[in-house]
């Protein structure tokens, strides 16, 4: 039992820091840009320890179909020359990259490495290019659009048909109590007036009320 | 009473599988060896299927929303009606019921025009099962939806 309490911890203590070592790097999946447009290429990283002095971010570049990789923007030569531009700020964890007059030759996969030291090891994480004449409508953008307007109406719908049954029946309410209060001071009046005429006024407001009430339990 | 009832009900779970399939279902139109639509178009070539996410223009996507919309109505409308059948009052319609099942059924009717209109004429493609079962389903709901119209609640 204690050999295995002692295996264990002494695994955990070996993974855990690895993972806490490791540095997770972030750029966009996908990017559209117009054919001569300007793009910027965004690429972050998370890592456990501060940002240290000597944070470097790289950047490699694949053309679509071909195999091997280039750099970007280190050296003044290949398809980038005069073109890329580092627009990022290390210091924040920014390491983006801008890409003026898009060609379709710049189609292809941007694949951007940080390293943080010590922590050095992670996973480069690419962003793919994609030049159009024409940017397409995202996938999925019109279709939630449309559901979104019509579920909304439909609530919209719902909620001003219950606020209208419910002022309705709230107006009817208070009509019948002005008639009510109507009603009760002029039997006060009357009763104060000569007796005999009194009754009549009261029984009548009475049977009135009654009425009203029960017209009332039938609309329910 | 009953009978009716059942029947009734059973035909609006028919309705609602059929919206689901055909909603669900990538094959839209068929051609070749290549299924396409809704959702995503696949290619069925030597080494298995080959799928990638269907053209994002705007007459595809106002399809999917439509076809989403009619299958929430229907929905919808069914749970109207398990609460309607219980708490309406003798004799009364059912009209919520009735509404949303109305609106499922044009609801897949434009869905089913727009594709009929907007889908690109290739001489090899041909409507799929999905696009029939869209088609079937719009007479189904309105048919049950005046039903619901019609239909009240016994004494």
């Amino acid at each position: 039992m204690l050999t295995f309490v002692a295996l264990a911890s002494v695994l955990l203590l070996g993974i855990v820091p690895e993972q806490t070592e490791a540095i997770a790097i972030y750029t966009g999946w996908e990017r559209h840009a117009l054919l001569g447009s300007d793009i910027r290429l965004s690429c972050s990283f998370f890592s456990w320890r501060f940002t240290s002095d000597d944070v470097t971010f790289s950047w490699t570049y694949r053309p679509d179909g071909s195999r091997d990789s280039i750099s970007a923007y280190v050296d003044n030569k290949g398809p980038f020359r005069d073109r890329v531009e580092f627009v990022g700020n290390p210091s924040k964890r920014d390491g983006s990259i801008l890409i003026k007059n898009l060609d379709y030759n710049d189609n292809g996969t941007f694949t951007c490495d940080a390293k943080n030291p010590p922590d050095i090891v992670g996973r480069p994480s690419s962003v793919r290019l994609l030049v159009f004449e024409t940017v397409p409508i995202q996938a999925g953008v019109i279709t939630g659009a449309i559901i979104g307007v019509v579920l909304g109406l439909l609530v919209l719908i719902v909620v001003i048909y219950y606020l209208m049954r419910f002022l309705v029946a709230r107006r009817v309410f208070s009509l019948s109590v002005s008639k009510h209060g109507k009603k009760k001071r002029e039997g006060s009046q009357a009763r104060q007036g000569p007796v005999p005429t009194a009754d009549p006024t009261k029984v009548k407001a009475a049977s009135s009320e009654k009425k009203k009430q029960e017209s009332r339990k039938d609309k329910k | 009473m009953l009978l009716i009832l059942l029947g009734v009900l059973v035909m609006h779970l028919i309705i609602l599988i059929l919206l689901i399939v055909s909603t669900a279902a990538s094959t839209w139109s068929v051609g070749g060896d290549k299924t396409t639509d809704l959702w995503y178009t696949c290619k069925n070539s030597n080494g298995g299927y080959h799928c990638k996410p269907a053209i994002s223009e705007d007459w595809l996507q106002a399809v999917q929303a439509l076809m989403i919309l009619s299958l929430l109505f229907c929905f919808f409308s069914l749970i109207a009606f398990l609460f309607q059948l219980f708490k309406l009052v003798k004799g009364g319609r059912f009209f919520f019921t009735a509404i949303f099942q109305i609106l499922a059924s044009v609801f897949v009717m434009c869905a089913a025009i727009i594709y009929t209109v907007m889908s690109p004429d290739d001489e090899s493609k041909k409507f799929g099962y999905a696009y029939v079962l869209a088609w079937v389903s719009f007479p189904l709901t309105l048919i049950s939806g005046l039903i619901y119209i019609v239909l009240r609640k016994k004494e």
